[in-house]
């Protein structure tokens, strides 16, 4: 099945965004819900199971100056299989103008059982835009051995790359599970923080959540493995003013940590 | 002026120099032109005082030249925070270098991380005097390359037996200067130094070799003494007078001085060590 | 194709360029009870292998084949840049032109004729891919020997390693690296072709744990390793 989509916001002078275009088509569908404070919040809703194996699906995000878009999914996307053969595919390009905002905040990827899933992200954010861009991958249903998953993002901010990054998982994939990739958790993800307002944060690490500044720009980015997504997701809550951590506190130091320091001696 | 004890009451041939031969017979490799700081390493196993001689050569030479130091310590930070501790040392002067499990190699094999960190001295603090390289506890095999260092201690100590300069090894046998250590200890382990002494002597030729106690010496005299010697015999360049100041990685041994060194007209001057001045606190 | 003994200097663990102080890390993955015998070294080897090694080894035959290019000096600062949005640890960035300022003193000087200025200049030193493309240039190396000798670092490195930390059984350890002489060709061939495209399209292969325990080693007071 191929679909594509797209969301076009622009600021409208008196301090709210619109929506010029909001366009989609199944499995693909946008749903623009009320928000409060003069962005907008659009919903991508599955129309169907999937995605599956053979599908090809894009979105394109645009987000002009001045605006303020939030990005959820209404639920987990599962990849499954499909027609024997080729992959399952989605395509995210999204642009973020300058004084511009775009959070990218989906639920989960869930790699079922013999998926074959590649997930795409290129963004391009100007110099002065801000960008929440969280990506989850869990490594299949529970209890199941994943497909193959691939998750790669492509960011460049004002030009310049600022973060390249494939993740990818499954039995054809070596060592990918194993002490150097994820240590056998189940869950992982990433949320990038690229926020012109925001003080550049040293490099912090608590057991398996790490904070890193990265080196194109004024931006970071929380790296975590866990055991399942709702630990996964309590380390990439989007960070707030008073939380430097995401999530609040940071997280409590597990049983790693203490390891790590008992290396010490 | 010697502390006493630096020697033991043997035999003694006056003729063996105890700090650096005649300059007719100097066994040394020549001396780089002071166009840098002198590195002098300082090796020996685990445990013979080389931290310690590194702490007393800081006190020694506070106050009269400018100083760094790596150190290459297995454990790396704990031999920075030793002399952090003494406060002897400026921390921002102390670099520590990871060798992986392998401290022979980091100073002998493959001594870039160790060069670097030579550098990011001279970067940070400006012109050296000196920088002492001390390597990490390691066996009476290791030695340092001559691309790390121009000069090279090797401490051995009392306690690990009379009989290891016997034993010999490159260190024992071709450090430039061989220290032996701890002396105040021997009563009490047994040994005995004119052995030591004697077996020195025919391991080393006319290299130089030193006993001390830092208990009973905090400033290592003989050791000191020695680098000054070192330090004023180097060849030398002419720097330009305008050049001598912290611009200028030429200025070794031509600043010699406190925190805020006062150039000094030492350079081109083979001055003997008597005629040093001793930085005695 | 340089001759095979260049090849072998180069790829040699005694080749002095800093690598016996480098884990990789593997210290740091020892420390939290992930790695702790053969079995889960070569588990680590594997991952590595197929994140870092394949990236490592893209970006040195990039920058072999840019060492003789024409826009040789665009190429390699767009490498550079490129190679930093792979390298989200700041910890691992670090190390990467720490091992790369190593690599380049060694090269200056067993090279001398060798130009090596064209490498962006950046506080730290410039990345260790690209120092390492240069060197291989200089040695008469290919873009894939460049890569393989990548490839093999990535695994000799941590393997040695693992030896010196764990205790384990040298031959055993050779002996993985036997089985895994195979897979390492083979991310040295991909990284090969890799290379022929553009900066922003080379591997970007992510491990977060690599990231994770490059930072958390970063924090320790004592080191064995410097990575």
């Amino acid at each position: 099945m191929r679909a594509t989509a797209r969301l076009v916001a622009r600021a409208d002078g008196h301090g709210r965004t619109v929506l010029p275009e909001l366009r989609g088509e199944s499995p693909l569908l946008l749903r623009q819900v009320p928000a409060g404070d003069g962005g907008v919040t659009v919903y991508v809703v599955g129309g169907a199971a999937g995605p599956l194996a053979g599908d090809e699906l894009r979105l394109d995000v645009e987000v002009g100056p001045g605006a303020v878009v939030r990005v959820h999914t209404v639920a987990a996307s599962i990849a499954l299989p499909g027609r024997p053969g080729p992959v399952s595919r989605m395509l995210v390009r999204a642009t973020v103008a300058a004084g511009a905002t775009l959070r990218w905040l989906p639920e989960q990827l869930v790699a079922a059982a013999g998926c074959a899933h590649v997930g795409d992200a290129q963004v391009d954010v100007a110099e002065g835009g801000t960008l929440h861009w969280r990506d989850e991958l869990i490594c299949g249903r529970h209890g199941e051995q994943p497909g193959h998953a691939e998750v790669n993002t492509w960011v460049d901010l004002a030009g310049r790359p600022l973060l390249r990054q494939s993740l990818t998982v499954g039995p054809d994939v070596p060592g990918w599970a194993g002490p150097a990739v994820l240590g056998g958790a189940a869950a992982t993800g990433s949320l990038l923080v690229v926020d012109p307002a925001r003080p550049a944060e040293p490099p912090a690490v608590a057991g398996t959540v790490a904070r890193l500044p990265l080196a194109g720009g004024l931006a970071t980015l929380w790296t975590a493995t866990a055991a399942d997504a709702h630990t996964l997701r309590a380390y990439l809550e989007p960070p707030t003013e008073n939380r430097s951590w995401c999530g609040g506190a940071p997280p409590e130091p597990v049983s790693d940590q203490h390891s790590l320091a008992g290396m010490g001696g | 002026m010697r502390p006493e004890i630096l020697r033991p009451e043997i035999e003694h041939d006056e003729s063996v120099p105890h700090t650096h031969p005649e300059p007719g017979v100097d066994p040394h490799a020549p001396l780089p032109a002071a166009t840098r700081a002198l590195r002098v390493g300082i090796g020996g196993p685990v445990g013979s005082g080389k931290t310690a001689l590194v702490a007393a050569l800081c006190r020694a030479f506070a106050g009269e030249l400018r100083l760094g130091v790596v150190t290459n310590d297995i454990y790396t930070t704990e031999d920075a925070d030793f002399l952090k501790r003494a406060g002897v040392l400026d921390p921002a002067r102390i670099r520590a270098v990871e060798t992986g499990c392998c401290p022979h190699t980091a100073i002998r094999d493959d001594i870039g991380a160790n060069l670097d960190a030579v550098d990011e001295l001279a970067e940070a603090l400006g012109p050296l005097d000196l920088v002492l390289v001390e390597s990490g506890g390691d066996n009476l095999t290791a030695t340092f390359s001559r691309g790390l260092v121009d000069r090279q201690i090797f401490v051995v100590d009392v306690a690990g037996g009379d009989k290891v300069p016997r034993k010999g090894g490159p260190g024992v046998t071709a450090a430039d200067l061989l220290v032996i250590n701890k002396t105040d200890l021997a009563p009490m382990v047994g040994a005995d130094l004119s052995v030591m002494d004697r077996d020195a002597r025919a391991r080393r030729g006319a290299l130089p070799t030193v006993f001390q106690s830092i208990t009973e010496d905090p400033l290592a005299s003989q050791v000191a003494d020695w680098i000054r010697h070192e330090l004023a015999h180097r060849s030398t360049v002419t720097v330009p007078p305008d050049a001598a100041g912290a611009a200028s990685p030429g200025a070794a041994s031509a600043g010699v001085g406190s925190a805020e060194p006062a150039p000094r007209a030492v350079a081109g001057q083979a001055a003997p060590v008597a005629a040093l001045p001793v930085g005695r606190a | 194709m340089a001759a095979p003994t260049m090849l072998l200097l180069l790829a040699d663990g005694r080749f002095p360029a800093g690598a016996h102080a480098h884990s990789a890390g593997l210290e740091a993955a020892v420390a939290a009870g992930r790695v702790t015998d053969l079995a889960t070294l070569g588990g680590y080897l594997r991952g590595r292998l197929a994140t870092a090694g394949l990236v490592a080894a893209a970006f040195a035959a990039a920058a072999r084949r840019a060492a003789w290019s024409s826009g040789r000096r665009a190429t390699l600062a767009r490498l550079d840049a490129e190679l930093d949005a792979r390298t989200a640890s700041p910890a691992q960035r670090a190390v990467s032109r720490r091992q790369g300022r190593a690599l380049l003193r060694a090269g200056r000087q067993i090279w001398p004729a060798a130009t090596f200025d064209d490498l962006p200049v950046t506080p730290g030193g410039p990345h260790q891919p690209l120092t390492l493309g240069l060197v291989g240039a200089a040695a008469g190396l290919d873009p894939a020997q460049v890569a393989t000798v990548a490839a093999h670092a990535t695994v000799t490195g941590s393997a040695s390693a693992a030896v010196r930390l764990l205790g384990l059984d040298p031959y055993q350890v050779q002996a993985l690296l036997v089985r895994l002489a195979g897979a390492c060709d083979a991310t040295a061939a991909r990284a090969a072709r890799a290379a022929e495209e553009p900066p922003e399209r080379l591997p970007a292969a992510a491990a977060p744990l690599a990231d994770i325990h490059a930072e958390a080693h970063a924090t320790w007071e004592v080191r064995l390793f410097a990575s």
